[in-house]
């Protein structure tokens, strides 16, 4: 750490984890009402359990991405943070929002559309909120002595995303242009702008742990979030398919979005040929796991699992099904959960100065719950191919097939509690050894 | 090889390029071309009010429509011709959460009113051209009332 106000990182980082522990309690909800055992329907119906599981990962995830930027930016800039205070305020009425609409979703108090269920008066929170945050970065960037690439990019994938929250608050009588738009928040934030701030955040992360010089890693960010914006956008077509939109989306739609795992491919490769360049190597090897781990695993996810299911001939029979509950855990797992705990990872000793660079829960957090959300991606495969072909090809009827393939959610269950047991360790060591404390500031020579 | 302005170059161009173009078949689809493929003319105000009691109560958290939302219940395009009329506002009246195939609903209550307007919804979501979906099965085999 070498500028005082990055410690307000650690409280970004803090809320993160809390979120994320309470997303997995709602997740096995989930998974065991899949199994048929759903005794908690009368005070937490499926539809709660879910909105909460997932309105859960997108804020723990934004948090983390907050906390990056405030770590991030101020080294970057070679300037504190402007007003460390009104952080603290904005991290607050963070999760103060957050915690509202998650007592909303159990009482019926929301706007039921898919991951945007945020009812509207906590929107214009949402915003205010976020209006801070980007303030507060940006003078920071631009009162501090250097403008990089890396802290250009996130800062623009940051601006772009709150940008693009906004078309998601339009009403529209014609359920196809709601969901129209559902997409220009949903798609163009995970396949478009969240891949600049993960772009921003690996790059700050390959230049740190690799020792590669900067020019070299900033190029190769230019052109990967070059193939992200070129196939990304015109990508959003692959939901354009069969939502009563016309017919050229299947062809636009078709081609480009099956472009987008280049992007990913991009970071997989690049992220591996830094490492391998590299003369310099950081000591926090497990900050180095995440950090390449999450450029393999996104390619995974995101890019050969989206690509199973993204051409329109194959998506006629796997769209809405648990095929694409498969591909969703995996892609957002890989992109954004492991870059998330990838710069968590590597800040931590900054923040601290506890040199906690390899040691064993450290390593086993990393492959049981990758091990674990391995397996649960197995297992929602197996749910969703069985699923498509006994109702959509034979025409079995919607609920006998659920009966068939409930086994499958005993296998989910399981491999879910080895990712929480890797999660688990994950977050004891970042309690045990994480409060920042002043002395940091001297000893940074890792930095 | 490359240099860093060409990458940059690289970026912003193909972003503005593929964007513009975004922005202009969005424009083409929504200003005409939607609204005929949807039968936008058919969206009365009871249509409106079932899509209002579809999105205050997050039956999108269960169920998907067009192909979009939870995995937990039944696709719900074509639930009109699939089960009727009577046999939806049995589901939607039900007092007890209904479950004929043993998973639960949300026992909504609705009032008669209330179920014929989602009808209405699922009838107009029924009848828009979704480009085939959701495909008709190969074969038919167990689809049992
Ligand atoms: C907690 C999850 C849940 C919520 C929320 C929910 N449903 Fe359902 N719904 C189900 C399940 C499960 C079934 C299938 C029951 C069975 O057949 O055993 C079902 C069946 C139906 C059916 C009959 C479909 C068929 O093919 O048999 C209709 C129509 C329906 N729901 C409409 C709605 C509407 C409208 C809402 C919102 C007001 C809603 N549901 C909210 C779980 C839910
Ligand atoms: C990190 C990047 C990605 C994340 C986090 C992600 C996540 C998701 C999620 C959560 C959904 C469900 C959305 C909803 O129904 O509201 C989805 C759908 C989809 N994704 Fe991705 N995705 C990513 C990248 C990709 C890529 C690169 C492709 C294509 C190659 C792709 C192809 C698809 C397709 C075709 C669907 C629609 C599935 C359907 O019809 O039901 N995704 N994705
Ligand atoms: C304890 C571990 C977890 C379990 C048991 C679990 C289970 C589930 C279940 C059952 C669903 C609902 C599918 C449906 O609609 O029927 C779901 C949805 C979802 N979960 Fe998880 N989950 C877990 C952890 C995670 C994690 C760590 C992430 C992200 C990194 C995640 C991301 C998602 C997403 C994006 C959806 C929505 C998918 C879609 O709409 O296609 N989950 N989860
Ligand atoms: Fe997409």
């Amino acid at each position: 750490m070498r500028y005082k106000s990055q410690k307000v990182a650690y409280w970004f980082f803090a809320l993160s984890m809390l979120l994320l522990t309470l997303q997995l309690v709602y997740g096995f909800i989930m998974g065991f009402a899949h199994m048929g055992y759903d005794n908690l329907h009368s005070f937490i119906p499926f539809n709660t359990a879910r909105a909460v599981h997932t309105n859960l990962l997108v804020v723990w995830l934004l948090s983390g991405f907050m906390g990056a930027a405030y770590y991030i930016i101020p080294e970057e800039a070679e300037n504190e943070l402007v007003s460390v205070k009104l952080a603290y305020v904005q991290l607050i009425s963070l999760a103060v929002v957050g915690v509202i609409a998650i007592i909303g979703y159990h009482f019926n108090y929301w706007e039921g559309r898919k991951f945007l269920e945020i009812p509207r008066p906590l929107d214009y929170l949402v915003v205010v909120n976020v209006l801070t945050f980007l303030g507060l970065i940006l003078v920071t960037l631009f009162m501090g002595k250097k403008r990089t690439t890396t802290s250009l990019v996130l800062s623009m994938g940051l601006l772009f995303a709150a940008l693009l929250y906004l078309p998601g608050m339009i009403w529209f009588d014609n359920q196809t242009m709601d969901s129209f738009f559902r997409w220009w928040v949903v798609h163009l934030w995970v396949e478009g702008v969240w891949e600049l701030i993960m772009g921003g955040i690996l790059a700050y992360l390959l230049i740190k742990i690799t020792g590669v010089d900067r020019e070299v890693i900033e190029k190769w960010l230019y052109v990967i979030v070059g193939l992200t914006f070129i196939s990304g956008v015109l990508g959003t077509g692959h939901h354009y398919y069969y939502i009563g939109t016309p017919k050229y989306w299947l062809i636009i739609g078709g081609i480009f979005s099956a472009l987008e795992p280049l992007a990913f491919l991009g970071m997989a490769l690049f992220a591996v040929a830094m490492y391998r360049k590299g003369e310099k190597r950081h000591p926090n090897k497990i900050a180095l796991s995440w950090t390449l781990g999450t450029s393999i695993i996104s390619f995974v996810g995101a890019g050969l699992l989206g690509m199973a299911h993204t051409l329109p001939s194959v998506n006629m029979y796997t769209h809405g099904t648990l095929v694409t509950a498969m591909h969703g855990h995996l892609a957002f797992w890989g992109a954004y959960g492991m870059i998330v705990l990838a710069i968590i990872s590597y800040t931590l000793p900054n923040l601290t100065g506890r040199k906690r660079y390899d040691n064993v829960n450290g390593v086993l957090a990393f492959w049981l719950s990758n091990i674990g959300m391995i397996g649960m991606t197995a297992a929602f495969a197996a749910a969703g191919v069985a699923q498509v072909y006994m109702e959509r090809i034979m025409g079995v009827d919607f609920g006998d097939v659920q009966k068939e393939i409930q086994v499958h959610f005993l296998v989910l269950v399981l491999c879910a509690t080895l990712f929480s047991v890797g999660i688990g360790l994950f977050i004891y060591e970042f309690v045990k050894y994480g409060l920042p404390n002043d002395e940091a500031l001297e000893i940074n020579e890792n930095d | 090889m490359l240099s860093k302005g060409q990458a940059r170059a690289f970026f912003l161009g193909g972003t503005a390029v593929t964007f513009a173009v975004f922005l202009g078949l969005s424009w083409n689809s929504l200003s005409t071309k939607v609204p005929k493929q949807t039968h936008a003319e058919n969206i009365t105000p009871q249509v409106i009010r079932g899509k209002h009691l579809w999105e205050s109560n997050n039956c999108m958290g269960c169920h998907t429509i067009m192909g979009e939302g939870a995995y937990y219940a039944p696709e719900l395009t074509k639930v009109v011709e699939r089960r009727g009329d009577n046999y939806i506002k049995a589901a939607l009246m039900s007092k007890t959460p209904w479950s004929p195939r043993g998973r639960k609903m949300v026992a909504y209550g609705f009032s008669e009113e209330e179920a014929n307007d989602l009808v209405a919804f699922f009838t107009w979501i029924g009848n828009t051209d979704l480009n085939g979906f959701p495909a008709k099965p190969k074969y038919k085999t167990t689809q049992n009332f």
